[in-house]
C-alpha cells in the first residue's frame, strides 16, 4: 500500500477531556495491526492538534489520505477500528460519523488568522509550527527591519489590544521604545480572568509558538530583554504547552543568547497566577510577579513609565501577541483589509450560552451579531427564542435581541452600551432572567474586588444586596433608581477598571430590560420564570392524568395525590426545584 | 519543618528569581503540593527563607485564593460558578454534588477525600457547566457522569 495517510486528532482541553488520549493511542495500535505504520511508516503520521474550535463535538478527527480530508466528530475508542478497516484500508468514509453541514457553516464565515494554525500545527512541536511558516516574521524583523519599522508596520496594521480596552499597540511600543533606562520587561498577559472567555487559553494550547514569536517581535521593537508570561494555574495544560514551547524555541536559537546571531538577546519566564482575577488589571499583574498582593495602583505612572520593578514595562495580551507574526509575514495591508475603519482585523470570541454551535470563533472585525449567532453558532438551543447577547464579561454589557443587526467593533458595542472585552460571548435565550445575569456578574466582582478601594469594596457589595432583594421578591420602590446612581458612583470613583467597569452589567440589563425589573420590583413576578421566590408550582387538573411521575421525582414529598386522579401540590413543603416540571410529559404543571 | 527536598525545590526557585520576595507565591505552591495547604508552621519556614516576616509572607498568602491556609482533602473538586455554566446548568449540578459528597463550599468530606470549593470561569465554558477535579477537567457535567468522575479519585 502507499497511500499518503495523515491522521490528525483534537488534542486541546476539549479534546482531551473527550478522550482524544484515547482515541490516538487507539489509531495508533490499530494502524500498526493491519501493517500501515510500518509498510508506509514515512507517509503515514499521527499529530495531535490544539482546539479548532468546536469542541462540543469532540473527539474530533481528520483522515487525511491523499491529500483528501474528511472530518469525523465525537469519535470514542470504539469507532476507530471501523474506521481504520472501512476508511483508511478500504477507502470508503463512513458517512454517518462524519462532521456534518453545520461543522462547515460554522466554519465558512470565519476568517482565521490568529486561530489559522491552531488545529493545523501540533503545539508541541516546533517543526510542525516551522513546517507553516513559523519563526519567518522573527527572521524578517531581525534581518530587514529596524525596531521602528517594525512598529511602523504594527501601526500601519491598526492592530489594538485584544485584552479588552482595545489601545492600539503601536502607540503602547512607541512609548517603550522612547523610554530610557538600564532595564525593559515585556509581559504576555495570559491570566484570562473574564467568566465565558477561553480565547487564550485556547491560542496558548494550540500555537504556543505564535505567541512566543509575537513577543520576540515585541521585544526587539520596544529593546526589552526580559519577558514574563503571566499565566492563571487553572489552565494546566496550557503551562505545560508554553513551558516545552519555550524550551524547543530555546533550543533552536529564537529565544536566549544572540538570537538567530543578530545580537538579540531575549528570554521568557512563566509565572503562574494563583487565582485573582484582579490580577489581569496590568498593575496588580506587575505587585504579582514581583511577589505582592495583586492589588493595583493608581495610574500614572503607567507601566510603560514605571512597571515591574520600577522599569519601564509593556503589557500585551496573548491574542494581541499571536497577531503580530502573521501581520509581519503577511503584510500591515494585507491586515488593515479586514475588518472597519476603526477596528482592524479580526477577533477571536469564545461562544457560550444557549447557542447551538458552542465554541471558539474568529471572525472579521464589524461582522453583524446575527451571522454570528445565527450562521456559525446554528441558532438558539432547544428552537428557543433568543433574549440577548452578553458581551465583555463583567466589565460589558447585554445587546438585547431586537438589536442584532449590530456590528462586532470596538465603537459599535461601545455605543449600544456593551463593550468588546475580551471576547466572551453569552447567549441567553428567554428563559433567562435578566435580574438575575446582572445579580451574577456583581456577585463575581463583588468577590474578585481585591477591596483597596472602598467605591469598588462597598460600592459592589451595596449593589449586590439590592439586586439579590429585587430577585427575592423584596425590591422596593425607587431601587432601580438607587442602583442607577450608586453605579453611577461606583464607576468613577473606583481605583481600577474592575471597579469602573464592575457595574456596566446592571445599567446595560436595566437600560433594555428595566420591564423587567420593574416586574420583579411591583409584581412580584419573575417573567422569565428564574428566581424561585417569586416562583410557585401548581398542577392544572384539567391535564393531569395521574400518572404519579411527578410525585416519584419530587424530592420533598410535596405533591399528593391518587394513581389516574389529578394530583397536587402543597405549598408550603415545595422548595421550588422544578423538577416536577421538567418530568411531566403531559404539561399539567404550570410555572408563574 | 520543610523537607528536604521542599527546601530543595524552593531553592531552586529562588535560584532564579529576580528577588527573593517575587518568589514567594511560587514557594508556597511548592509547600502546598507537597503537604496539601500551607500551615503556619511551614509560613514561618517559608518566611524566613524570603527574608520576610511570617505576617508579611501570610499577606500575601491570604490574597490567592489557591494557597490553601486550612488542610484541604486528598482531592479538591472546583465547582465554576461563573455565567456561562449558571446558565447551563450550575445550580442543579451544585446540588447533586453537595448531596452526593454531603458536604458544602469550604468543607471537606470525614474520609477526607474531598474538599469542595466554587471557582470562577475555568475556561471550559464551551463544555458548561463545568468542574476541576485537582488538575483534571470535566464538562458538560450531569448528575449521571458525576458517578463515573467521582470513582477516579480514591
Ligand atoms: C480587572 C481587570 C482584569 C483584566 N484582566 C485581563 C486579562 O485577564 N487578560 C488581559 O489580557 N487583559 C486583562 N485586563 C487588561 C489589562 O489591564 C491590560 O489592559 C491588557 O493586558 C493590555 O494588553 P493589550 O493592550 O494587548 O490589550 C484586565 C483589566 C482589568 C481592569
Ligand atoms: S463560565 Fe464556567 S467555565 Fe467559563
Amino acid at each position: 500500500m502507499n497511500k499518503d495517510v495523515s491522521i490528525k486528532v483534537c488534542m486541546g482541553t476539549g479534546g482531551i477531556a473527550a478522550g482524544g488520549v484515547e482515541v490516538m493511542s487507539t489509531f495508533e495500535k490499530a494502524l500498526a495491526s493491519v501493517g500501515i505504520k510500518a509498510a508506509v511508516q514515512k507517509n503515514c503520521s499521527m499529530h495531535k492538534v490544539g482546539c479548532r474550535g468546536f469542541c462540543a463535538r469532540d473527539v474530533l478527527v481528520d483522515v487525511i489520505i491523499d491529500g483528501t480530508k474528511s472530518t469525523y466528530q465525537y469519535i470514542k475508542p470504539d469507532m476507530v477500528e471501523r474506521i481504520v478497516q472501512e476508511h483508511v484500508v478500504g477507502g470508503a468514509p463512513i458517512g454517518d460519523w462524519l462532521v456534518t453541514d453545520d461543522y462547515h457553516t460554522f466554519h465558512d464565515k470565519q476568517v482565521k488568522v490568529v486561530l489559522s494554525d491552531c488545529g493545523e500545527v501540533d503545539p508541541e512541536d516546533i517543526d510542525s509550527y516551522l513546517g507553516r511558516g513559523g519563526y519567518e516574521a522573527v527572521k524578517k524583523v531581525l534581518t530587514t527591519m529596524t525596531p521602528q519599522e517594525t512598529i511602523d508596520v504594527i501601526k500601519a496594521s491598526g492592530l489594538r489590544g485584544r485584552g479588552g480596552a482595545g489601545f492600539p499597540t503601536a502607540v503602547k511600543w512607541d512609548m517603550a521604545i522612547k523610554a530610557t533606562g538600564p532595564k525593559k520587561y515585556l509581559i504576555c498577559n495570559a491570566d484570562e480572568g473574564d467568566p465565558g472567555a477561553f480565547m487564550d487559553r485556547s491560542v496558548v494550547e494550540g500555537n504556543p509558538h505564535a505567541v512566543i514569536e509575537g513577543m520576540i517581535i515585541g521585544a526587539y521593537a520596544i529593546g526589552a530583554p526580559h519577558g514574563y508570561v503571566y499565566i492563571r494555574a487553572e489552565y494546566p495544560l496550557a503551562v505545560e504547552r508554553l513551558h516545552l514551547a519555550i524550551k524547543q524555541a530555546k533550543e533552536r536559537g529564537y529565544l536566549g543568547k544572540n538570537i538567530l546571531g543578530k545580537g538579540l538577546d531575549f528570554m521568557i519566564k512563566v509565572k503562574l497566577g494563583a487565582g485573582a482575577f484582579v490580577c489581569g488589571e496590568e498593575t496588580a499583574l506587575i505587585a504579582s510577579i514581583e511577589g505582592k498582593r495583586g492589588q493595583p495602583k493608581a495610574k500614572p505612572p503607567f507601566p510603560v513609565q514605571k512597571g515591574l520593578w520600577g522599569y519601564p514595562t509593556i503589557i500585551n495580551n496573548v491574542e494581541t501577541l499571536a497577531n503580530v507574526p502573521y501581520i509581519i509575514r503577511k503584510g500591515a495591508s494585507w491586515y488593515a483589509a479586514m475588518g472597519t475603519e476603526k477596528s482592524k482585523g479580526t477577533k477571536v470570541f469564545a461562544l457560550t450560552g444557549k447557542i447551538l454551535n458552542s465554541g471558539l470563533i474568529e471572525v472579521p472585525m464589524g461582522i453583524p451579531l446575527k451571522e454570528v449567532i445565527y450562521d456559525i453558532g446554528g441558532g438558539i438551543e432547544n428552537g428557543k427564542k433568543l433574549k440577548a447577547v452578553q458581551t465583555g464579561g463583567p466589565s460589558g454589557g447585554c445587546i438585547p435581541a431586537n438589536m442584532v443587526d449590530t456590528t462586532l467593533d470596538y465603537e459599535s458595542l461601545s455605543k449600544v452600551g456593551s463593550i468588546m472585552g475580551s471576547g466572551g460571548m453569552v447567549v441567553l435565550d428567554e428563559t433567562d432572567c435578566m435580574v438575575n445575569v446582572a445579580k451574577y456578574f456583581l456577585q463575581f466582582t463583588q468577590s474578585e474586588s481585591c477591596g483597596k478601594c472602598i467605591p469598588c469594596r462597598v460600592g459592589t457589595k451595596r449593589l449586590l444586596e439590592i439586586l439579590t432583594r429585587i430577585t427575592e421578591g423584596k425590591g422596593r420602590e425607587g431601587d432601580i433608581e438607587l442602583l442607577e446612581s450608586l453605579a453611577a458612583d461606583v464607576k468613577t470613583s473606583s481605583l481600577c477598571g474592575l471597579g469602573q467597569s464592575a457595574p456596566n452589567p446592571v445599567l446595560s440589563t436595566i437600560r433594555y430590560y428595566r420591564d423587567e425589573y420593574e416586574a420583579h420590583i411591583y409584581e412580584k413576578r419573575c417573567p422569565a420564570g428564574v428566581c424561585k421566590d417569586l416562583l410557585s408550582y401548581s398542577i392544572l387538573e384539567e391535564f393531569c392524568k395521574g400518572c404519579t411521575a411527578c410525585t416519584r421525582v419530587c424530592p420533598a414529598g410535596a405533591i399528593i395525590g391518587e394513581k389516574k386522579k389529578p394530583h397536587k401540590i402543597i405549598q408550603d413543603i415545595c422548595i421550588k426545584c422544578g423538577a416536577c416540571f421538567e418530568t411531566c410529559k403531559f404539561k399539567a404543571i404550570k410555572k408563574g | 519543618m520543610l523537607s528536604d527536598k521542599e527546601l530543595q525545590d524552593i531553592n531552586a526557585e529562588l535560584a532564579h528569581a529576580a528577588t527573593k520576595a517575587s518568589a514567594s507565591v511560587d514557594a508556597l505552591n511548592i509547600v502546598q503540593r507537597h503537604q496539601g495547604w500551607v500551615s503556619d508552621e511551614a509560613m514561618k519556614d517559608v518566611a524566613s527563607m524570603l527574608d520576610m516576616t511570617a505576617d508579611e509572607l501570610d499577606a500575601v498568602a491570604t490574597f490567592y485564593s489557591f494557597i490553601f491556609r486550612r488542610p484541604v482533602g486528598r482531592h479538591v473538586i472546583l465547582v465554576c460558578d461563573s455565567i456561562s455554566c449558571y446558565v447551563m446548568g450550575y445550580n442543579p449540578l451544585l446540588d447533586n454534588i453537595k448531596n452526593r459528597l454531603g458536604i458544602a463550599f469550604g468543607e471537606t468530606t470525614e474520609d477526607k477525600r474531598f474538599t469542595l470549593l466554587p471557582i470562577s470561569c475555568l475556561g471550559a465554558c464551551d463544555r458548561a457547566p463545568a468542574i476541576m477535579v485537582d488538575e483534571d477537567l470535566y464538562g458538560p457535567v450531569t448528575a449521571e457522569t458525576m458517578d463515573g468522575i467521582l470513582e477516579k479519585y480514591k
